[in-house]
This record gives structure tokens, C-alpha cells and sequence, in this order.
């Protein structure tokens, strides 16, 4: 019985894939991993491999043609089988027999087939229906309670009364009865807010659940700005030091390349360490906090542009990440990344400095919660040493998810970032 | 010997389904059972009392209806043992039907008693038998006498349902021990049967557990069938005889003496819980003689040995043994099910009137210092009790003020068993007095009385 190869996901979003080219031929043996074909996706070519072991005894999609996920591409199957006329055919139903390619311009694809893998199920919509029991809906009215805050435990999700009872605020931290004795001495320092909880050994992230607050704060953003609610922080980031310490690094080794935009990226991964609240995830029902630091590189392609990612870039040198950033480019324009290399950024950069732009806003690419635009060095007279000066400076604006970042969270790691650029050993402090 | 992934201690209504729903999710099970299957339940217990009491149910239509249906009869004549030999061939064709519906689930029956060695095995006769996955225990439990009051069950005139469920006739006098639902039912039962009936118990009212105004209904039905009733009543000395038993009874400060032909023991059980290998394999009672299982897994204190019915704890119904069952079942098979709610667990007493409740009855609330309305309907103004004569009882509502919530719900009158589940349906789903009422009852029906308490529960009843 001959095995039906068909069209794969090849990316997370790809629902159709034009076969570029066939690289195993009709009766060639195949081998369990071997390279059948390349197929374009909506993000890169990719290479489609045999799963299973055999003869190819047909290929029932023509180079060239495009057909849906999941349809039927080829037959694999043992020497010597025949194959029934109208089995495994691809687009052209009902012509098995057809030449190959003849028909690829006048048959339209079937619609795209759902992706084969089950996406996780949707949080409930902000608006719509609400499965609560009654009992549970009239304490929450009586009450105020948001039952669209509240997850439900009862059958298919229904809220029921033990979840309200889990669902009330935690008594709030001021709330705690006085120390009677006297007052205690005021902290040198303000209370940080409550800390991002370390991921368990050996896991990347950390998951926290929504707080009602956070809840309430999701909720009522989307209501008013869309899906991803953002605001936009801007800052001026003097270079002249980074400038310096980039002449200094082309001087010494002719052969290392160090752009700006490297230095950005290196401080960007450093500053987002040190402020784990913007190096996150909204994944809708909580918030996904990253311990990794994986820096998405926005890189303008023909017709669109593509976000490779540089893993690990807080712990990379400037060197490795100015190598891995060039490679990553060169790759996303010849439409050759993996899908391992633009997907799983926990922090993005947008970079159209070079395009003379002095500041824009970037959008958001969720579910991260943080994009950083960053417009051109240019020369602008500011205050240095009590003086106006001509100096080199750089804008910088962060494009916020506004759920999982708060206006001065945003601007506490933006403060960090500038004061790293503008002293640059700070990044190896 | 042999390997399962579930061995179940223990056949009865617990045991029995939490077999089959382990078979329908593909898990190797055996059930040791060392008497009939189905356990007391069905071979000793709701079944055949059901089919009894409906024998007597037919009677009291026939002698006290009979004539102002239109149907002429003569004297009825009864005969306890034709009944019996009745009860007993539907306890049998139950029983066969759950051999059937193991066979059915590829369930292995091991016949022989069940005893806990360590590490999840099971001594059945010569043979151990080792569970991969777990032990459930479901031993379940038996009457049992008050020695400490000199009513030993001696099994002739001081007997237990055990024997009351054989008797070839019905004893010309019996006094009832204990008034809870199986006293109840008895005292319902044999006074069909012309026996002349006390019933005792020591506790203030007859179904002490139910709501104050329950008990009352029923007192008073029995009163009015000639059921001599005793409640607040201690037992100060009883002397078993041959064929006759003489009780003293001290009751509301007056003393009692009654002679009986028997005496029918029926206030409590024995749990099952001796030579069962317990304290060995590691398994823990409670200071009440449960076995101590964790509530929400009902694991016992030994590693992969679950405990279900009656041993794991009140109250000792089939039908919180079964679900139960169900419940470990789908835990042991990877399903995590939800939490059995226990305060939803309906009680019923099948006695004419029927008696059947589910929630806090009205002082149980007002302890808990609940905000309650209680709203009543009689069956007396209900179109369909009236139609078939049945006008006895009430259905009674307790609403918590503050949202509606159906706080407890007590029903007294014919089918009271069956009409009790649309208020364990709308305590389940958590509606309220108002979804209750929203639902549109068909008329007539007894169930309109359910509909008509809610209302009155909210000062609106219609036909009052």
C-alpha cells in the first residue's frame, strides 16, 4: 500500500506551499529523511522530507504549482506497485492520469486545510457569551466581580461559585495589621514592586498567572486601544561614547565588523536582564516571563521584511552577535531562515536609522510584549559639560504592550538601556 | 497470580461501577467478591426493601382507597411471604444483572473474601494477586445489634433487615429499633402486613437527620396508619425471650413498657473494616472507624490503596459509594474528573409518604446563620396529588435571600424520590429559586408543587 507524502506546515503560519522543485524523481528509491523537495512557505524556502522509506512512485504536484497544507504531494511505495489511477492526486482531482503541471494555472487550490497542529484553545473573547452558573452571575453582579476576569472550573469552563470564592483579590499588602512596637525605620530604598518569580532549574521561563489587576488592566486597554493596547516611551541617547568605543574597536582588529546596530542589540539584551518585566510574553490568561533573552532583528526583505532572532544575545560577544547578525540578514533575504531562526524572539529591535529616520513607533510582533525602534545618530546641539554642543544623538522609542508593561516599568529599563549606551562599560559591569 | 491494573475489594454499588467504568477505560480490573454481586444494595438492602414496600404501598391503596376509587375488593388479604419470594427474585434478577455487566466490561470476578497485603496486593483464598495501579477498597458494611443495651441480633427475636427481609410471615407484633430510613421503611412495610408496629428512637423525632417539618409529616402519616412512634425514647432494659421481647422504654419522663414478637435492630452499621489486612498494609482508620482517605483523591494513607462506599466515610448511600467508584475510576485511569460535591447528595427513605431531601434542612441553616426564606407548597392544593388521592406532605424550599441560592430542599409525599432530582439538577448547575420557577412545569404534575415552593420561597406563590 503506497504512503501519501503531503504538503507540510513548513512554518508556523504557512497554510499553502509553492513546490519550487522536485528533488527526487519518479522511481528514484527514497530513504526515511531524504530530501524530496523544495517548497516555498510565506516566510522561506524549505526542504520536504520523506517520512517514510520506499520508491517515489509518483509525484502528483508539478514544480512550480502551489497547493494547500496538507494535500497530498506524492506517493511512496514499493518497487514495482501500481498506483490506482485517481489515488493520491494533489489539486487535480478526478484527472489522475493528467501530464503533470498541465493543469497547475487553472486549478485553484482546495481551500487551506486548518494547520495540522492543534492550536491551544483561544481565551474566551472580551465580549460574548460568559458560561457562568446563575448563582455565579447574580454574586458577581451583586458584587462587582468581572466574570470575564474569572477562569471557570465547571464543565466546558463554566464559572461556577468555588471560583469566585478563589477569584476575590488577595487582600492587599497594606492591609496587615501595624507592627505595635515602634515605627520601623524607613527603607533605604523603595519597595520594589513584587518580583518576577525565577523560572524553576533547567526551565526558561517562568509563567505567572494573571492578578485580577492585571486582569482588569488587559481587559480595559483592549477595550480602548485593540488587541495589543500599546504606548510608546521616547528617549535621546547621547552616542558619542559608543561612537568612540566603535572607532576604538575597528582600529584594533581590522577584521571584526562592530555596527551600531550590534552595540544596540548587546545592550538592549543586557538592559532587558536586569529588567525581566519587559522581556515577556502575554499569552492571554498569564504572562510568560522569560529568563532567556532571545532579541528579535527586524530585517526589511523584498516585499516585507522578516524578524530573525539572536538567541541567547545577552550572553553572546558583540563579535559573535555582530557575525550571527549578518548571517541572519544575508539568510533572510535569500528566504532561507528555518523557522527556529525568526521564531521565539522575547524582545524586538526595529532599526531604520540608516534610512535617515530620526524616530518612529514600531509594532508590536506578539505576543511579546516589547518593541524598540531606533531612529538615525545624528548630530543635534544638547547640553554636555553646562554648554550646548553639537553631539551625536539617537532616539529611541519602545512600543509597549501596555498588559504586560506599565508605563514606568517601560521606562526604568529605557533608562538602563540609555545609561548603557551613553557609558557603555556599564554593559560589561 | 494473575496481574491487574485495579484490583476492587468488594462488590456492591460502589465497588460493582467503579469496575465498570475502569473496564470502559481500558484498565485491567478485578473485583473480589465473596458473596452475590451487587452487595447489600441489591441482594440485601434498597432493592428488595423497594420491592416490599411496594407491595405495601398496593395494600394501603387497596384498603384505605379502594372503595372511594370505585373498586370493590372484599377484605384484602396479605401474605408477607408471597411478597417476600417477590422481593427476593428481583434482588436475584439484579444481581444476575451485574454479573452480566461485568462479564460485559471483561471485569474478572474473583469469588472468595478480599484481604490488603502491602505493595498493592490482594490475598484471595490461596492466591495473591499484585495491582499495577491501585487497590480500591469497598468493603461496605452490615447491621449490627446494641449488645450494650442487651439486643444482641440473635437473629430470631431480635433480628436485623437481614432476617426481617426472609421471614416466611409477618410477626403479629414488632418493635422497631431505630427510626432512621431503614426503621422507617420496615415500620412502613410490616404494618401494610397487619403487624402491630412500635417504632423507636432514641433521638427527638422519627428520620432525625431530615428537616423538623418532615419528620413531623410523616409522624403524623404513620400515626394516622396506627404506627405507634416513641421518639426521645431510651431503651433502660430489654430482656430477649424465646419467642417474645420485653422493652422498657423512658420516654419524655414517662416510663413505657412494650412486648413484641420481635424486635427489628436498624439504628447504625458495622463497617467492614476487620481482618481486611488494614493497619498492616498501612491503611489508617478515623476516630469514627472510616477508613481515612483524602478527600479529594480518596486515597488512603497506604500509597495506590483508594477507599470507596461505605467504609470511606458518611453518608453510607449506593449512591455516593457509586460515584465514588466512578470518580476513582477516572483518576486512576489518567482522567482527572471534578470534585464530588458531598453536599449535594440526596437522601431519601422510601417509606409511604416518601420522604426525600437534598441541602441543609431549615435548622441546619439558620445555625449556619444563613439569611433564609422558606417557602412551602402542600400536596393538599397540588391538582395531581389530588387526582390520585395522594395529598399527604409538602415540598419545602430554603432560599438564601441574598442571591436565591437553593440553600436545602425537602420533599414529603408520593414519588418525593423522583421529583427530588429536578432540585439536585438546579443545586448541580447552582440555579437558583428563580431559574426553578423560570422553567415551565406541565400540568398537572407533582413536580408543579417544586415550582409553586420555589415562588412562595420568593413571597409570590400562585395557588395558595
Amino acid at each position: 500500500m503506497a504512503t501519501q507524502v503531503v504538503m507540510e506546515a513548513l512554518s508556523p503560519t504557512m497554510e499553502e506551499g509553492r513546490l519550487v522543485e522536485w528533488k527526487k524523481q519518479e522511481g528514484e528509491t527514497v530513504a526515511v529523511g531524504d530530501v524530496l523537495a523544495e517548497v516555498e512557505t510565506d516566510k522561506a524556502v524549505m526542504e520536504l522530507v520523506a517520512r517514510v522509506g520506499g520508491v517515489l512512485l509518483r509525484q502528483t504536484v508539478a514544480a512550480g504549482q502551489t497547493v494547500p497544507v496538507s494535500s497530498p504531494v506524492a506517493l511512496i511505495g514499493q518497487p514495482g506497485e501500481t498506483v490506482p489511477a485517481a489515488a493520491g492526486n494533489g489539486a487535480g482531482a478526478g484527472a489522475g492520469a493528467a501530464a503533470k503541471g498541465a493543469q497547475q494555472a487553472s486549478q485553484k487550490p482546495a481551500p487551506p486545510a486548518p494547520p495540522p497542529s492543534a492550536a491551544p484553545a483561544p481565551a474566551p473573547p472580551a465580549s460574548g457569551r460568559i458560561k457562568a452558573s446563575p448563582l455565579a452571575r447574580k454574586i458577581a453582579q451583586e458584587q462587582g466581580l468581572d466574570l470575564r476576569a474569572v477562569q471557570g472550573s465547571g464543565p466546558e469552563g463554566r464559572i461556577v461559585l468555588r471560583d469566585l470564592e478563589t477569584a476575590h483579590p488577595a487582600r492587599p499588602a497594606a492591609a496587615a495589621p501595624a507592627p505595635a512596637t515602634a515605627r520601623a525605620p524607613a527603607p533605604l530604598r523603595p519597595v520594589p514592586p513584587a518580583p518576577i518569580p525565577a523560572p524553576a532549574p533547567g526551565e526558561p521561563f517562568a509563567d505567572v498567572p494573571l492578578s485580577q489587576m492585571r486582569k482588569s488592566i488587559a481587559r480595559r486597554l483592549v477595550q480602548s486601544i485593540g488587541p495589543v493596547p500599546t504606548f510608546y516611551l521616547t528617549t535621546e541617547v547621547d552616542m558619542e561614547r559608543v561612537w568612540e568605543a566603535r572607532e576604538a574597536m575597528l582600529a584594533a582588529a581590522s577584521e571584526v565588523k562592530v555596527s551600531f546596530n550590534d552595540i544596540i542589540i548587546k545592550a538592549v539584551a543586557t538592559a532587558l536582564r536586569q529588567h525581566p518585566a519587559c522581556n515577556a510574553w502575554w499569552q492571554e490568561d498569564r504572562i510568560r516571563y522569560w529568563s532567556e533573552v532571545h532579541i528579535g532583528m527586524a530585517v526589511a526583505i523584498e516585499d516585507g521584511l522578516i524578524t530573525p532572532v539572536i538567541r541567547h544575545a545577552d550572553r553572546k560577544t558583540l563579535r559573535e552577535i555582530g557575525a550571527e547578525a549578518r548571517d541572519l540578514a544575508a539568510k533572510a533575504r535569500d528566504r532561507r531562515l528555518t523557522a527556529e531562526e525568526y521564531t521565539g524572539a522575547t524582545f524586538s529591535i526595529s532599526n531604520l536609522g540608516m534610512l535617515d529616520i530620526d524616530e518612529f513607533t514600531a509594532v508590536i510582533n506578539p505576543p511579546e510584549a516589547g518593541i524598540l525602534a531606533v531612529g538615525r545618530i545624528a548630530s543635534r546641539p544638547a547640553e554636555h559639560g553646562g554648554a550646548v554642543a553639537l553631539r551625536r544623538r539617537m532616539r529611541l522609542t519602545m512600543s509597549c504592550d501596555h498588559r504586560v508593561i506599565d508605563g514606568a516599568t517601560g521606562a526604568r529599563f529605557l533608562q538602563t538601556l540609555k545609561g548603557m549606551l551613553e557609558n557603555p562599560l556599564a554593559m560589561v559591569w | 497470580m494473575a496481574n491487574f491494573d485495579v484490583i476492587i475489594v468488594g462488590g456492591g454499588p460502589a465497588g460493582y461501577v467503579c469496575a465498570i467504568r475502569c473496564g470502559q477505560l481500558g484498565l485491567a480490573t478485578a473485583l473480589v467478591e465473596r458473596d452475590k454481586l451487587g452487595g447489600v444494595c441489591v441482594n440485601i438492602g434498597c432493592i428488595p426493601t423497594k420491592a416490599l414496600l411496594h407491595s405495601a404501598y398496593v395494600a394501603n391503596v387497596i384498603r384505605h382507597d379502594a372503595k372511594d376509587l370505585g373498586l370493590a375488593t372484599g377484605e384484602l388479604k396479605t401474605d408477607y411471604g408471597v411478597a417476600m419470594r417477590r422481593s427476593r427474585k428481583v434482588a436475584d434478577q439484579n444481581s444476575r444483572g451485574v454479573e452480566f455487566l461485568m462479564k460485559k466490561h471483561k471485569i474478572t470476578v474473583l469469588r472468595g473474601t478480599g484481604k490488603l497485603l502491602p505493595g498493592k496486593r490482594v490475598q484471595v483464598g490461596a492466591d495473591v494477586h499484585t495491582a499495577a495501579r491501585a487497590v480500591v477498597l469497598a468493603t461496605g458494611s452490615r447491621v449490627k445489634g446494641l449488645p450494650q443495651i442487651g439486643l444482641e441480633l440473635n437473629r430470631t427475636t431480635v433480628i436485623s433487615s437481614d432476617e426481617a427481609l426472609f421471614l416466611e410471615q409477618a410477626p403479629a407484633s414488632l418493635a422497631i429499633v431505630g427510626a432512621g430510613a431503614v426503621g422507617s421503611e420496615f415500620a412502613d412495610v410490616f404494618n401494610a402486613f397487619g403487624s402491630k408496629v412500635t417504632l423507636i428512637e432514641v433521638l427527638p423525632r422519627i428520620l432525625p437527620l431530615e428537616d423538623a417539618e418532615a419528620s413531623d409529616a410523616l409522624a403524623k402519616s404513620f400515626r394516622k396508619r396506627g404506627i405507634t412512634i416513641h421518639a426521645g425514647a431510651k431503651i433502660t432494659s430489654a430482656a430477649a425471650g424465646k419467642d417474645k421481647v420485653v422493652l422498657e422504654l423512658e420516654a419524655g419522663g414517662k416510663n413505657e413498657k412494650i412486648e413484641a414478637d420481635r424486635v427489628l435492630m436498624a439504628a447504625g452499621r458495622a463497617l467492614n473494616t476487620e481482618d481486611l489486612g488494614l493497619a498492616e498494609a498501612g491503611v489508617q482508620l478515623t476516630d469514627r472507624g472510616f477508613v481515612q482517605v483524602n478527600p479529594a483523591t480518596l486515597e488512603t494513607t497506604a500509597a495506590g490503596v483508594y477507599c470507596i462506599g461505605d467504609v470511606a466515610g458518611p453518608p453510607m448511600l449506593a449512591h455516593k459509594g457509586s460515584r465514588e467508584g466512578v470518580h476513582v475510576a477516572e483518576l486512576l485511569a489518567g482522567h482527572p474528573p471534578r470534585p464530588i460535591d458531598y453536599t449535594n447528595v440526596p437522601s431519601v427513605t422510601y417509606c409511604h409518604p416518601e420522604v426525600a431531601s437534598v441541602g441543609l434542612t431549615e435548622e441546619q441553616a439558620r445555625a449556619k446563620g444563613l439569611p433564609i426564606q422558606v417557602g412551602r407548597f402542600p400536596f393538599s392544593a397540588n391538582g395531581r396529588a389530588r387526582t390520585a388521592n395522594e395529598t399527604e406532605g409538602l415540598v419545602k424550599i430554603i432560599r438564601d435571600t441574598r442571591y436565591g441560592e437553593i440553600v436545602g430542599a425537602h420533599i414529603v409525599g408520593s414519588h418525593a424520590s423522583e421529583i427530588i432530582h429536578e432540585l439536585v439538577v438546579a443545586r448541580t448547575n447552582e440555579y437558583t429559586v428563580e431559574e426553578v420557577d423560570l422553567a415551565i412545569h406541565a400540568h398537572p404534575t407533582l413536580s408543579e408543587a417544586i415550582a409553586e415552593a420555589a415562588l412562595d420561597s420568593m413571597g409570590r406563590v400562585l395557588h395558595i
